[in-house]
């Protein structure tokens, strides 16, 4: 340990001097007044000023018509600091319609920063890291001396402290953390109680909470306050959590809200897509800890890298997990350039922490990036082999197929089923051919036999009466009419169907007792008109031509229920009495989906009142239309021809409607389709996922005028952004020589933005806080030497991200207790400082995941298809009109780890908060607190089932010990013993459930048949239901929601 | 306040007086008594705070309803009468009109684009003289206390895209919606109520294939807290409401106590502040549960108020429903309420479902200003009525084809009208040419627009910002200029 306190003076002088510094007080200042008119934006630049660049022709140094800007160590004589300072409205800087002011403190600083001679610098982040020295004693020493200006008494007591102090960093981070907090008066906490240590690493390095059983190997290793021994107890149990297969399924939940991975597209239809196998991919890499420079490498050009392996080509799926809109109307390449956009964009944050959207359409405002650089930049991603358009079940090209041996084998299997099928209906149409002369002498003589249309009842949806009327599904499918009886009526009725092709609908209309006269319609006489019918399908108008009525009165055909006039109507007087039909041909077709939505809408507004259907029933068909009607008089005129006399038409004619209405042959071809149509599920279910892969021939690259995918610019070539080291000249231009750019050891940015948010994993917030954008607008590191030497550690290390992760957590500064010291929450809320350790509410997901955990629910199960778990009835129905449907699962799937749950791009899991949408890239989210998220905790069947089977876990621990239970379920929630006042109030809480459950069996009963793993039947219901509501409530406590 | 309301704010205060307390951090304990406190005192929720700062003037509106007619009414059939057009019907639209405009897939191919007149026929209505459709009886008598603009236009031809960019100002998921914009800078008055509520409705036979997509009243870069919260038309109206089944008010009651006991007592170990916001926010959950149920209690309505708004209104989930529901939100403080209804995307069916997209809103959106007026709140809300877009001047379809005629989506002028809170009354501002085609007239922008709406509530839309990615974000982007012309 002494090692790392080599003194090195130079490193912290810098930090010492009061001198004002470019890169921390003046750039911010110029960049978030100065830029929009005097910054990189070439278009927008005002009076031929630049405040971004020292040099150049519109360097703010020169000296033009006797004006400069910035005259060094002469502030007088310095046009900026007259134009800041001037009370002149029309003159003054920042102009007065920008809205943008400067505070007296921050003009002095621009003009203290000119007197001492204007030192220029270039923005820290685009300069690459060097390894700053370890600060030893002596740097510590030294910000004793500097706060001794400030407050000599604290730094008296520090330098008392000071070789006690020395002795408390473990690793590098911990002299840099404490070189700082000594500089700010601060010192740090003391470590955690090792249960506390044991729970935070378990939930930080696996996402699980540790049992009690492993809390107690924890403490027992750790020994009796012997610092050496629980130094190594905490080594052993980072390296096996970093062994754990959990670790992985941890780690990989940030990086697919970086890589905006779902399980559907997004946009209109939301159809779903196979990439988990890039998520599991991921999961892999992590566990098997996969060099990040490689992790890169695979994952942007995982195909480009010679002769790639199927795993290499699956990790491409990162720049595919994007959303595709497939909506009607779109124009594919206006898609596949924002996809473009999206990857340039994704790209720049998680690798380079650097904002590029605002490049799509001019110049970066604040940060040296021009427009068409984001545009060379973008000719890595403009040539893949895409349309911009969805080209098969979700999935858009390029594909890749991964057919498991097992799904080969089935898909094999189906395909011999489908031709055995296709064989057996050619043969019999073959013999029927053969046997037409049969046909055509029965059909003479009467008894051909023909096939009858093979109706199916709709499943009725929803139903509704425009003016009152109460409508009730009946068993039999039909729907009756009660209640409010009004004049004129509408009714809708919408269905959900997954035939593949509806060939016809049949109204049936029906009488019943229960309506006037035992009628059939609502009117007194028990009639009806129906005025008009109307359909959708799939949200478009169905063109309906009438078959046939069993029965028309005179004047009220079925054509009159189609010919727009409310006037006239199909209706069947006097025969209200007896069951009616009538059939209507579908002339449009509609739907891809497997499930479609229909509607009817059924008129009933003729003049004569109350004549609305009383019951009635629709049914649909598949059947050729060819059985809708009765023999055509063609056939039978073709018939009457004799056989060596008829033409060819003639002869198709015959054997066409032959063929088309045979029973037989219908049916062998219905089991064709459906063979068919099961291996084509199996098939588009087999395992195949989005890759990358280029074009033949590239595409060539345009800057976009507004970024608008139709408006070309000038052309632009294959680069990344001049302020950032080049690229090798002699690299290819492809996407692989830009992953290895991005990886490559001079690249000042990747390293830096990887570690920092490896760091705001752990420690809730990053060195640098606006993880997602290091640019000159970006947050200043709180610790600019620790975050560079991380960075070239990672580097150093071999891009080794468990060693990262292990420094980390081994760290003194990670171990400190969490309490907050008095007035720190004042002075550090945010815990820049690193005075305690971190304590925040645990992300969503992991929340769900440590409920299953504690309640002994959880699956291991690792991998492998989304699964879909609990959620409140009707939630995608909702936002998709009915349209899809969500079919939850059963067993072990409902107790997966959260990151496996199926993500619905239009609609994500209803349980989660404070998660990224999934639908573009986001590096950073937030930690709110609204009343929705206590409600889920406290409501959903979820933690509701979780809390029954931790209040088993805790009857069965103890049968009789009520203190022992309590003690128990509170260790598996908190990793810790209850104390006393905590332990009383339990069994208070206790008491007060078994009263209230005693008295309310039933609702006991309730409680506990939440979920759908079943009680224990051996348990008695008011104390199971008693401990379930006390266990809902350890669920809920804030320790247990929080990491501490 | 009811006796369950009184007792749970009893509780909470009984509580964080209580001994235990002294852990919780000061400021924070001071802020939320402060807020028990004048909850208590003025009656009035306090709610989520605003920005330091907010309103920057005296608002015109103190809150929003919202009515988005997704889809797309065709501006020609409602509210923009083009009598001239009777001349050109099924010719060819001039190409100097059309001007190689950007339509979308459906009929850029289209070889013909004939000139479609209005569908149905106009009168004259109220003082203003505002022409309206006969297909809207209702919204024409409330013509005097609307302002049409005639002249809006948008940049996006495509839907989601095209309500993205009039609810964030980004036609890209990813930035904040309207209401959260005004959630964020101004707070909400309701303590127990989400400050922007989300409604959706759609057609009855659902024609129109519209989805709700979260984004729409997503927070984007602001805090989750600020999204707007969907209330759904079926079950639960906010997901997660309802206790368990078995687990009794009385029984969660006791459950709470206890937690916020022993929250407390760690609270006094540990001295983080946000044990005390999640002590609020557990006790805010359950102030919620109470609220909501009696929010859609419509049980005391009276029956010229439910008749008023139409047959439709006690089915949850219509459209009816929803404005009815609006009012009642708006009552109690919620700041932005947004109601979609998804019906209005008639490419193939204008012959058919326009008329019945018509009767479904025209009844219920009148109602909500009648409503409004007739108790005092339209002087201080803002009533928003119209679509992501107009529709095309010219058919969709083959004109022989009556009952399959439609029209395309159309961003170069279409109408909204705004009525309440801090607007002219009965008056139409902008035009658009003899076809309906191109604004001729004050042309109003989608950021201006938003402009105007931020102004109403007493916010320069150019000061609230926030930084994201190194830069200040708003809604107007960097455009947005308040049309007067609207203004009272």
């Amino acid at each position: 340990m002494r090692r790392l306190f080599l003194t090195s003076i130079a490193a912290v002088t810098a930090l010492l001097h009061a001198e004002v510094d470019f890169n921390r007080d003046v750039q911010p200042l110029l960049s978030e007044n100065c830029y929009q008119c005097h910054g990189p934006d070439a278009k927008a630049r005002k009076a031929k000023l630049r405040l971004d660049v020292k040099d150049g022709p519109e360097s703010p140094f020169r000296t033009e018509d006797e004006v400069t800007a910035i005259k060094p160590g002469d502030s007088k004589g310095s046009d900026l600091v007259a134009r800041i300072f001037t009370s002149d409205e029309d003159d003054v800087m920042p102009p007065l319609k920008s809205k943008r002011t400067l505070t007296q403190a921050q003009k002095e600083t621009l003009k203290r920063w000119i007197e001492e001679g204007a030192k220029w610098g270039q923005h820290w982040a685009f300069v690459a890291p060097k390894r700053p020295a370890v600060p030893g004693i002596a740097d510590c020493g030294l910000r004793i001396a500097d706060l001794r200006k400030r407050d000599a008494k604290r730094a008296d007591d520090l330098q008392a402290q000071l070789l006690a102090l020395a002795k408390w960093p473990k690793n590098a981070i911990d002299s840099f953390v404490l070189a700082r907090q000594l500089g700010e008066g601060l010192t740090p906490s003391p470590e955690a109680a090792p249960e506390k240590l044991c729970r935070r690493l378990y939930l930080d390095l696996t996402g699980l909470p540790p049992t009690p059983a492993e809390v107690d190997e924890f403490l027992r290793a750790c020994g009796n306050g012997d610092a050496a021994k629980q130094d190594a107890a905490v080594t052993a149990l980072v390296d096996k959590l970093l062994a754990s297969p959990r670790y992985g399924e941890r780690m990989v939940w940030e990086w697919l809200e970086a890589a905006r991975y779902a399980d559907t597209n997004g946009y209109q239809g939301d159809p779903v897509r196979a990439m988990w196998y890039w998520r599991d991919w991921a999961i892999k890499a992590l566990n098997d800890n996969m060099r990040f420079d490689q992790f890169t490498i695979e994952q942007i050009a995982g195909d480009l890298l010679p002769e790639p392996t199927q795993e290499q080509l699956v990790a491409t799926g990162f720049h595919r997990n994007h959303m595709i809109n497939g909506e009607g109307g779109r124009i594919p390449e206006e898609s596949r350039v924002e996809y473009v956009q999206d990857r340039v964009e994704t790209t720049a944050t998680v690798w380079l922490g650097l904002t590029f959207t605002c490049c799509r359409c001019h110049d970066h405002k604040y940060d040296p990036f021009k427009q068409s650089e984001y545009y060379s930049l973008s000719a890595y991603f403009n040539s893949l082999d895409e349309t911009g358009g969805n080209d098969s079940n979700g999935l858009a090209n390029p594909i890749l197929n991964l057919v498991a041996p097992e799904q080969h084998k089935k898909i094999e299997a189906l395909k011999v089923e489908e031709d055995k099928a296709a064989a057996g209906s050619d043969a019999l149409e073959k013999k029927l051919r053969e046997a037409q002369p049969e046909w055509e002498a029965a059909l003479l003589k009467n008894t051909a036999k023909l096939g009858e249309p093979e109706w199916q009842v709709i499943k009725v949806d929803d139903t509704i009466s425009e003016n009152g009327a109460t409508l009730t599904k009946q068993a039999d499918g039909s729907i009756l009419l009660s209640g409010k009886n009004p004049d004129s009526d509408e009714l809708v009725v919408t269905a959900i169907t997954q035939m593949s092709k509806v060939s016809a609908i049949r109204i049936e209309v029906l009488p019943d007792d229960s309506l006037p006269d035992k009628g059939s319609g609502r009117a007194q006489d028990g009639g009806w008109i129906l005025s008009e019918i109307q359909m959708l399908g799939d949200s478009k108008p169905i063109n309906l031509a009438p078959v046939r009525a069993d029965f028309e009165q005179s004047g009220s055909t079925l054509q009159n229920a189609l010919d727009g006039r409310n006037e006239t109507g199909w209706s069947v007087g006097p025969q209200f009495g007896k069951p009616h039909e009538a059939v209507f041909e579908l002339q449009t077709d509609f739907g891809y989906r497997a499930d479609k939505l229909v509607s009817f809408r059924l008129q009933f507004l003729s003049k004569e009142k109350q004549r609305v259907f009383g019951k009635f029933r629709i049914s649909m068909t598949d059947s050729p239309a060819a059985l809708l009607r009765p023999i055509p008089p063609e056939v039978y005129a073709v018939l009457a021809v004799p056989v060596d006399k008829r033409d060819d038409k003639q002869r198709k004619k015959l054997t066409d409607y032959y063929l088309a209405s045979e029973p037989r042959l219908i049916l062998a071809k219905k089991l064709t389709a459906a063979a068919k149509s099961e291996r084509k599920a199996a098939d588009s279910g087999a395992a195949r996922t989005m890759m990358m892969r280029d074009r033949a021939t590239p595409r060539d690259t345009f800057i976009l005028v507004k970024g608008a995918y139709d408006k070309f610019g000038d052309r632009v070539t294959h680069g990344t952004p001049a302020v950032l080291p080049a690229l090798p000249p002699e690299a290819p231009k492809n996407r692989l020589s830009l992953a290895r750019w991005l990886v490559s050891p001079e690249n000042p940015l990747t390293a830096r933005v990887t570690v920092n948010r490896y760091w705001q994993m752990f420690f809730g917030r990053g060195l640098v806080k606006t993880v997602e954008d290091f640019g000159v607008q970006g947050d200043k590191p709180t610790n600019p030497e620790l975050l560079d030497w991380l960075a070239r550690e990672f580097i150093e290390s071999g891009w080794d991200v468990k060693h990262i992760h292990r420094l980390i957590v081994t760290s003194a500064t990670y171990r400190q207790q969490s309490k907050v010291p008095p007035g720190m929450s004042e002075r550090d809320p945010e815990n820049q400082l690193l005075a305690r350790g971190p304590r925040f509410r645990l992300p969503s997901w992991m929340l769900r995941d440590q409920a299953l955990a504690v309640s002994g629910l959880f699956v291991e199960k690792m991998g492998g298809a989304p699964v879909k778990v609990y959620q409140p009835k009707g939630v995608w129905e909702d936002a998709t009109f009915g349209q899809i449907k969500y079919s939850q699962d059963h067993g072990e799937a409902l107790y997966r780890r959260s990151l496996y749950i199926f993500w619905r791009r239009i609609i994500g899991p209803t349980l989660f908060f404070d998660v990224s949408s999934r639908q573009n890239c986001v590096v950073k989210t937030g930690r709110t607190n609204t009343p929705l998220h206590a409600l889920v905790t406290l409501n959903d069947v979820t933690y509701v089932e979780a809390a029954r089977a931790l209040a088993e876990r805790m009857l069965k621990f103890n049968t009789t010990d009520d203190a022992a239970r309590l003690a128990y379920g509170f260790r598996l929630c908190t990793a810790r013993m209850p104390n006393n006042t905590e332990a009383q109030t339990l069994a208070a809480a206790l008491t007060r459930f078994r009263e209230q459950y005693r008295a309310d069996k039933d609702a006991g009963a309730m409680l506990i048949a939440t979920g759908e793993s079943k009680p224990d039947a051996a348990l008695a219901v008011p104390e199971l239901a008693a401990h379930t509501s006390l266990a809902l409530l350890l669920l809920n406590l804030d320790e247990t929601l929080t990491k501490e | 306040m009811t006796p369950q309301q009184a007792r749970a704010a009893h509780l909470t205060r009984r509580q964080f007086f209580s001994k235990s307390a002294v852990g919780i951090g000061g400021a924070a304990l001071a802020s939320l008594l402060e807020q028990d406190m004048q909850a208590a005192t003025s009656g009035l929720p306090t709610g989520i705070r605003g920005l330091e700062g907010l309103p920057h003037f005296a608002p015109k509106a103190k809150r929003v309803i919202y009515l988005l007619q997704n889809g797309a009414p065709p501006h020609l059939d409602t509210f923009d009468w083009k009598p001239e057009m009777e001349k050109f019907r099924g010719q060819e639209i001039p190409a100097s009109v059309l001007g190689g405009k950007r339509f979308s897939t459906m009929t850029q191919g289209q070889k013909q684009k004939l000139v479609l007149p209005a569908i149905t026929t106009f009168k004259q209505y109220g003082k203003s003289g505002a022409w309206v459709s006969d297909y809207l009886p209702h919204m024409a008598g409330i013509a005097d206390d609307l302002c049409f603009v005639k002249s809006m236009h948008t940049e996006a031809v495509n839907h989601a895209p095209a309500i993205s960019f009039f609810l964030s100002g980004s036609e890209q998921p990813g930035r904040p919606s309207m209401g959260a914009w005004a959630t964020y800078g101004l707070g909400t008055e309701s303590q127990n109520l989400p400050g922007f509520v989300v409604m959706t409705s759609r057609d009855k036979e659902s024609s129109c294939g519209q989805i709700f997509y979260d984004f729409y009243w997503g927070s984007g870069f602001l805090p989750s807290k600020y999204q707007g919260v969907r209330f759904r038309g079926s079950g639960d109206p906010v997901l997660y409401l309802s206790n368990p089944d078995g687990m009794s008010r009385e029984v969660r009651r006791g459950l709470l106590d206890d937690l916020a006991k022993l929250n407390e007592e760690h609270s006094a170990e540990y001295a983080d502040p946000e044990i005390a916001t999640r002590i609020a926010q557990y006790e805010m959950a359950y102030k919620m549960q109470a609220s909501v149920p009696e929010l859609t209690d419509f049980s005391k309505e009276k029956p010229e108020t439910l008749e008023m708004y139409g047959p439709d209104v006690m089915r949850q989930g219509s459209f009816a429903y929803n404005c009815l529901m609006a009012r009642r939100l708006a009552e109690r403080g919620v700041r932005f309420i947004q109601c979609f209804h998804a019906g209005w995307d008639h490419h193939s069916n204008l012959s058919t479902q326009f008329k019945i997209q018509c009767r479904d809103t025209d009844q219920p959106s009148a109602a909500l200003v009648r409503d409004l007026k007739q108790r005092g709140l339209l002087d201080d809300t803002l009533v928003i009525w119209g679509g992501e877009f107009g529709r095309t001047p010219f058919l969709q379809g083959d004109i022989k084809d009556v009952k399959r005629w439609g029209r395309d989506h159309h961003p170069y002028g279409f109408t909204i009208w705004m009525a309440g809170g801090g607007i002219k009354p009965g008056i139409t501002h902008g035009a658009t040419d003899d076809f309906g085609f191109n604004v001729v007239r004050d042309p109003v922008h989608v950021h201006d627009f938003q402009a105007t709406v931020m102004h109403l509530l007493g916010v320069d839309h150019e000061r609230l910002t926030f930084r994201f990615q190194g830069r200040q974000f708003r809604l107007t982007d960097i455009h947005g200029k308040i049309v007067k012309g609207v203004l009272a």
